[in-house]
């Protein structure tokens, strides 16, 4: 993004904000990038020759003689193979010194696929993980977010997710990431000797806030790229759409616009929308596929930002650790992957949908057992057996830490059931029991 | 001469033009950018600048850039060839698009003018007729389309030619008609009507009297929508919205489905496009498809045309209406309507209502809400639009705007609870909290007496009340405990528990049990209705909770048999022997 010969320089600022400076300035087009005192900045309203910058980095130390340059074309990204194993910034530039991207350059932000041209999302990425691949199974082309409170090991779970999965392109987009977080991704990655496929747009806690507003559509247009043009599947992995949201709202506020929700911009949902429609699955085999993070205040979805967000999202997904076996496990009740029924008894064994259902109806039971234990009530002997069961399928099934197949999954839940469970109890459609209950 | 405007200013898609002449409030307008059409429509005039709302995206733009003022509203193009068809919110269709991304001024057009079809007049030359008179008839899909006097036609009209049966093209002249000054008007097979006013051409619009069937027992038994009726269901997410309106999409008794896909998923619209053209409508044989016209704006589709959207869906739903059909009419999400609204009155510094939505948030809700209804058309044939909206209110809670402001204009509100939601209970229609008025209309009570049986109405509320002391009863429980109760208590929560797992639930996933037309609800809710009044000797209340288990799995299991098959008399008979166990004669 060098400056040209002969382009006009602006010198006067007619006022600054904390995110936004604005100037006069004719033949300025909307979205379109600027140049201010060194920094990048986007034009996000103009009123006749008046034209309000965004400026990316923050306004500390800009003057009000700062030079502008208008550059005429909204931000783009050089795509082309060369993407692939490297990181880069919240503006698409190589860090850690690397070379620039042979490519072509692409306006970022780009347009939505028409809904016509879109393949219904039938194949199932598995994880191993039962949480996720009994009770909520993952489809390529969709886009399901962690909701998770930040003590919780979510960053390790997506990267589990990531490199299991077997997609030819993983993306990694971080806002707001924490030093150490992202020497972790960049570590797992290398250790796992998949670098090749990897490319991360970072933006890190030690940089502006509203740098971060640049990272998913970045990391969306490099997914376009390869699942258009190289027909590829590709995983996006989005850490943390919270402090995304919240970059939003610094420049709502700083533009004077009346609030909504939580003080957040009335467009969330929209702007939110734009990023997670990106998920697609084209008809010849190409697809993009979001794993997002969004980080709770107190396990709190009403929020606005979980809320527009579980809206938007085919699902959601909720870590807890289980105070009975000690481990990290999905939350069967509060979870939910919405193009689950597009695969499972379909792509996965006939009794998965049947099963999954009266496991975690099971479960269910035990957790009214344990109320009822924690309130000094008498247990059943069913509410006994059900508090076992419930043992049982928390630590072989839903621990993050088990890794198996969706048949030895399925197996496993049959033989709990027969262990614990009468047949009228489990309440599963005859001609499965017959076929599968262990004898 | 049309008005001419030049861009003065831009905030995001608010786009402030400078005219040089007239312009009308809610005015079309293209915003050419080089040589690209960006349409847009007029929200507000102050002096010689009009504010208008763009329905692109507005990158690229300028200061200076030359706008065309149209003379005319957003309108749909009304003609046969509009079933079966996807289109974006401004009525542009999706399939004639080029390319696998939506650009920006790729408008295509509504309808299919080169083709040809099959007209029949039904008038005589000489014969007198108002707007929405029928002209003629084609043949579309399975449905007699009907050519009609333009609705914009105001007063009498003499038909002074009407052409021969025969091949036609849409914009080939069918009739001629003369108005009371004289003048001669030509008719063809497309005409078009602004989405923003209801189209008024029938006779009268009575209270609905009759119900629409959907296959779904805790809608048709325990709540149901009359036939041009409307009704909504907010819920919070993850609670079955979609998943209960595709059902209705797929089982609902109407003639025509139109579905809004307003601001929600693509993949949700995805899943339409996929299935209804394989699946078949039980009614007619024809696949669903057929009958089907899909409205989307998907939630990443420009904002305004996200408004724009659920407005031509209901144009499109009350021209078919006018042919003496029954429309059902479906928009997910009326949320995201009112958020495109709340978008643009916040570029436009207005003012804020409660949660920054506009102050007219209520009465657009309720006028647009009105438009449903069943009318007595001129001729005497009747025809219905039956509108069921779905809200999505921010964070479930039911106290929003939108989902207040629904309230009061809707007739019926499916609860969905996170709590049956969680436990699994779909659909999760709280059977409590949800009402429907027209329950409470005696011709609708007498309607359902007639046509279900006799004592029908009297019987759904019986079985409200067993839910009602079930719940009740179980609230007790859980407070002293199962051994804290008398026995009675447990018998009356389990009760209330057979009512729940085999007539609220219902697996939408089950080729079966999906959709349960009103005679064998019927069956079902008078079978669970002699067991909750039969009185079973327990011994305590383990026995009573293992054995109401297994009349629940039985029941259960019939419903997942084909309704009076070999197979469902069976379970029934098994059902019998379990009952005669602990009878108390």
């Amino acid at each position: 993004m060098e400056i040209k010969a002969f382009q006009r320089i602006y010198t006067q600022l007619t006022g600054i904000t904390k995110a936004t400076v604005s100037l006069r300035a004719q033949g300025v087009a909307n979205e379109e990038l600027a140049m201010v005192h060194g920094r990048l900045a986007q034009v996000v309203k103009i009123m006749g020759d008046m034209v309000t910058l965004q400026v990316f980095s923050g306004t500390e130390g800009i003057p009000t003689n700062a030079e502008v340059v208008f550059f005429g074309e909204p931000p783009k990204l050089k795509v082309g193979d060369d993407l692939a194993g490297r990181f880069f910034d919240a503006y698409g530039r190589p860090m850690f010194g690397d070379s620039e991207v042979e490519g072509e350059p692409r306006e970022i932000g780009g347009p939505s696929v028409n809904p016509l041209r879109r393949k219904q999302p039938s194949e199932l990425i598995a994880t191993g993980i039962a949480g996720i691949d009994l009770n909520n199974t993952l489809v390529t082309g969709q886009k399901i977010p962690f909701f998770a409170d930040p003590d919780q090991p979510f960053n390790q779970v997506m990267a589990m997710v990531a490199l299991r999965a077997q997609a030819d392109k993983i993306i990694l987009g971080g806002m707001g990431l924490s030093n150490d977080d992202f020497l972790f991704f960049k570590n797992v990655f290398e250790n796992a000797g998949a670098l090749d496929r990897i490319i991360s747009f970072v933006n890190t806690t030690e940089q502006p806030p509203v740098e971060r507003l640049l990272v998913p559509d970045m990391a969306l247009t490099a997914a376009e790229y390869f699942a258009v043009e190289k027909k590829e599947k590709v995983l996006v992995l989005l850490t943390d759409m919270t402090l995304y949201a919240d970059a939003l709202s610094i420049v709502s506020n700083r533009m004077d616009q009346i609030p909504s929700k939580d003080s957040m911009p009335g467009s969330l949902y929209s702007d939110l929308a734009k990023i997670y429609e990106k998920a697609v699955q084209f008809p010849d085999g190409g697809s993009i596929t979001i794993i997002a993070v969004t980080t709770l205040s107190g396990g709190d979805i009403t929020h606005a930002i979980p809320d527009n967000t579980g809206y938007i999202t085919e699902g959601q997904l909720f870590l807890r650790t289980d105070s009975d076996t000690g481990k990290v496990i999905v939350d069967p009740f509060r979870s939910l992957s919405r193009l689950k029924q597009l695969v499972i008894g379909k792509k996965t064994r006939e009794d998965h949908p049947q099963v999954m259902n009266a496991a975690v109806r099971l479960y269910a039971d035990a957790a009214n057992a344990k109320t009822k234990l924690e309130n000094g009530f008498d247990l059943t002997e069913y509410d006994e057996r059900a508090l076992k069961f419930a043992h049982d399928y928390s630590e072989k099934l839903l621990a993050i830490d088990v890794n198996i197949e969706v048949d030895t999954m399925l197996d496993t839940a049959w033989q709990l059931f027969a262990k614990y469970f009468s047949k009228t109890e489990v309440a599963i459609k005859n001609e499965l029991v017959q076929k599968y209950w262990p004898n | 001469m049309k008005t001419q405007g030049k861009v003065t200013g831009i905030v995001s898609n608010l786009v402030i033009v400078e005219v040089n002449g007239p312009v009308a409030q809610n005015e079309i307008c293209y915003i050419d950018l080089a040589g690209t059409k960006l349409m847009a429509e007029v929200i507000k005039v102050i002096g010689k600048l009009a504010y208008v709302q763009v329905f692109e995206s507005t990158r690229g733009l300028r200061v200076g850039t030359p706008v065309e003022f149209q003379g005319h509203m957003l309108e749909v193009t009304l003609g046969p060839g509009l079933l079966s068809k996807n289109y974006d919110g401004l009525q542009h269709d999706l399939s004639k698009m080029k390319g696998i991304f939506l650009q920006r001024g790729d408008y295509t057009d509504a309808l299919d003018f080169d083709s040809e079809w099959d007209f029949t007049p039904l008038v005589e030359p000489g014969a007198h007729v108002i707007a929405a008179d029928w002209l003629g008839e084609v043949p579309e899909n399975w449905v007699k389309h009907k050519i009609m006097v333009p609705f914009t036609f105001d007063g009498k009209y003499t038909v002074k030619s009407i052409v021969p049966a025969g091949k036609y093209k849409l914009t080939d002249t069918i009739a001629v008609l003369v108005d009371s000054n004289g003048n001669e008007h030509k008719v063809t097979m497309v005409q078009k009507w602004p989405v923003k006013k209801a189209i008024t051409a029938y006779k009268e619009k009575p209270r609905p009297f009759k119900i629409m069937e959907t296959g779904v027992r805790v809608i048709d038994t325990l709540n149901p929508i009359a036939e041009g009726g409307t009704g909504f269901i907010p819920g919070p997410f993850g609670c079955g919205k979609t998943v209960l309106q595709h059902a209705l999409s797929k089982q609902a008794n109407a003639d025509m489905i139109i579905m809004a896909a307003c601001g929600e998923r693509a993949n949700e619209v995805v899943e339409i496009f996929t299935e209804f053209p394989h699946l078949d409508d039980p009614r007619t044989g024809r696949k669903l498809m057929e009958r089907t016209t899909i409205i989307c704006n998907t939630s990443n589709m420009p904002v305004a045309a996200r408004e724009a959207s659920v407005y031509t869906a209901m144009t499109i739903g009350e021209y078919y209406r006018s042919m003496g059909l029954k429309v059902l009419l479906l928009a997910d999400s009326t949320s995201r309507w009112a958020q495109a609204l709340r978008e643009m009155s916040n570029r436009l510094e207005e003012l804020p209502g409660p949660d920054a939505f506009p102050m007219d948030l209520p009465a657009i809700i309720a006028n647009f809400y009105a438009r449903a209804g069943f009318v007595y058309l001129n001729n005497g044939n009747t025809g219905s639009v039956t509108f069921i909206g779905t809200v999505s209110p921010a964070g479930g809670n039911l106290k929003e705007p939108v989902t207040e402001s629904t309230k009061k204009a809707a007739r019926c509100f499916y609860a969905l609870s996170q709590q049956r939601a969680d436990s699994k209970r779909y659909p999760a229609i709280d059977p409590m909290d949800s009402y429907s008025k027209y329950l409470e209309y005696p011709e609708i009570q007498e309607y359902l007496n007639k046509n279900i049986s006799p004592d029908w109405v009297k019987m759904v509320m019986k079985a409200k009340n067993i839910i009602q002391r079930g719940r009740e009863a179980y609230e007790q429980i859980n407070i002293l405990g199962d051994d804290g109760v008398p026995l009675d208590y447990h018998d009356r929560y389990w009760k209330a528990e057979i009512i729940d797992f085999v007539i609220l639930q219902q697996d939408a996933f089950d080729k079966i049990d999906s959709n349960s037309p009103l005679e064998r609800q019927r069956y079902m809710l008078e079978k669970v209705m002699s067991i909750c009044d039969t009185n079973f000797h327990f011994d305590g209340f383990e026995q009573c909770s293992s054995y109401y288990k297994r009349i629940i799995n039985v029941l259960k299991q019939m419903n997942y048999s084909n309704f009076k098959s070999e197979e469902f008399y069976n379970y029934e008979k098994e059902l019998e022997t379990i009952l005669n166990e602990r009878r108390v004669q």
